[in-house]
């Protein structure tokens, strides 16, 4: 009996080890955490984009006075959320314009749009290269002179790693196949 | 002790210069209108002056720069920023070998690394209205792009230099800005490649939109007679940025202090 206690102890501490050198791995050559960016949301929370790893996530990147695609960017996703029903991944997503878009910008884009703190994030890049984050989720932009920019729209489904799992570009109702991507990683957590 | 010595030794060795640094030219700003209506086709848009390497970007700087920041050694290189191929033309990792002479351009190195090598020179990939404005000069004209036989030289070139491995940097004469290689060597990564296919109504939801965004509606010239320029963009159109090509290089440039960019 002992003997069985001990082992699976021992079972327990390996897994637990395991589980540890995972987190602190360095993530795979194909994650998006291999970028690194520095970011602030909507609550003034610091955090660097790779502190995000470890659970599944929704990503996209957006600036605050777009008012068409933007909105409709984060109406797609609350609808694939909700769509995908409990255990829906939490959302980032990356301002490409931090020279307006302040705290202040985001809080007031969080609150037109009434996202939960809990599970949403609009953030700032602090430090890093937002253009080559934008980039590797295909997403690209310029500034059109008048403090608007032609972009691209883009929302990803991260692994728990970083792996892009799924990517949309359809605005308004959310892509079938995306949605099915987003349930199947949330019944899996 | 030792330990600071190697410390203060290291630092002082990052901070040194890439041998020999590389030579950056001024290219003053001016009107210019671009074959591209994205980039205000039939007007005329004002390019802020800048610097520019004189030459794209050789093999043994890019071998220097990988011996650096090893980080963009093909064997260590993360595969979201290189596809399979990046660097392939050398012999090894941080080798050349015979079959990337060290004065040819550097080619198949992804959007990414051009843009960690230029930030490493205190530059930045060129956009492509600076790009073009310094190439639509010759010897002795700021745009020589209405003289068709300076075109149809460009293109015939161009056209020679297909499938051949590329000739060495500043083999030709220089520009009037003093650019080497600008119309004939490699075409170039520029900053905003991708942004350029960007359809600007892409704002609007909806089935146009989305055709635009796969490329073909977006590309919208405002001058077709340059086809050996036109040719560059559709080929920079097909990369993704972590993708290379054996005829893609790329050469920096840099900000110059008190410009204003609008």
């Amino acid at each position: 009996m002992t003997a069985m206690r001990r082992m699976l102890v021992r079972c327990a501490a390996l897994l637990l080890a395991a589980a540890g050198a995972a987190a602190a791995a360095p993530p795979p050559g194909d994650s998006l955490y291999q970028t690194a960016l520095a970011l602030q949301d909507q609550q003034g929370r610091r955090f660097d984009f790779a502190a995000l790893r470890g659970r599944p996530l929704l990503v996209s990147v957006f600036y605050a006075s777009c008012h068409s695609a933007c909105p409709l960017t984060i109406e797609t996703i609350a609808r694939a959320r909700r769509a995908a029903g409990a255990g829906a991944p939490d959302v980032l997503m990356v301002s490409f314009d931090p020279a307006h878009d302040d705290v202040a910008a985001l809080a007031a884009m969080a609150a037109m749009h009434r996202v939960d703190a809990a599970h949403w994030r609009l953030a700032r890049p602090e430090r890093g290269d937002v253009e080559a984050f934008a980039a590797t989720l295909g997403v690209a932009y310029r500034p059109r002179g008048d403090g608007d920019f032609s972009h691209n729209v883009v929302i990803a489904l991260l692994d728990a790693d970083g792996r892009i799992v799924a990517r949309s570009s359809r605005l308004g109702e959310p892509d079938a196949a995306f949605v099915a991507a987003v349930r199947r990683l949330a019944a899996a957590r | 002790m030792i330990r600071s010595l190697l410390l203060a030794s290291l630092l002082a060795l990052s901070a040194l210069p890439a041998a020999g640094a590389a030579e950056y030219v001024r290219v003053p700003g001016g009107a210019f209108r671009s074959v591209l209506a994205q980039e205000g086709g039939a007007r005329a848009v004002e390019v802020p002056a800048f610097r520019m390497r004189a030459t794209p970007v050789t093999n043994a700087e890019f071998l220097a720069f990988v011996r650096r920041a090893p980080r963009w050694r093909r064997d260590r290189v993360a595969a979201l920023f290189a596809s399979p191929g990046y660097l392939s033309r050398w012999a090894g990792a941080s080798t050349l070998g015979a079959g990337a002479p060290p004065n040819q351009p550097a080619t198949r190195v992804s959007w990414f690394a051009a843009r960690a090598y230029c930030a490493s020179e205190g530059a930045r990939l060129p956009r492509w209205i600076e790009w073009e404005y310094a190439a639509a000069a010759d010897a002795t004209r700021r745009d020589a792009r209405s003289d068709a036989a300076w075109q149809a030289q460009a293109l015939a070139r161009l056209t020679a230099a297909f499938g051949a491995a590329p000739a060495e940097v500043g083999g030709d004469a220089p520009n009037l800005y003093g650019l080497h290689d600008m119309r004939t060597l490699v075409w170039e990564w520029v900053d905003d490649y991708a942004a350029l296919f960007v359809n600007s109504d892409a704002r609007q939801p909806g089935e146009a939109a989305l055709l635009g965004l796969c490329g073909g509606a977006a590309l919208a010239f405002a001058d077709r007679s340059d086809y050996a320029l036109l040719m560059r963009v559709a080929a920079l159109a097909a990369l993704a940025p972590a993708d290379g090509a054996d005829n893609v290089g790329f050469r920096c440039v840099q900000d110059i202090e008190g410009v204003k960019h609008p």
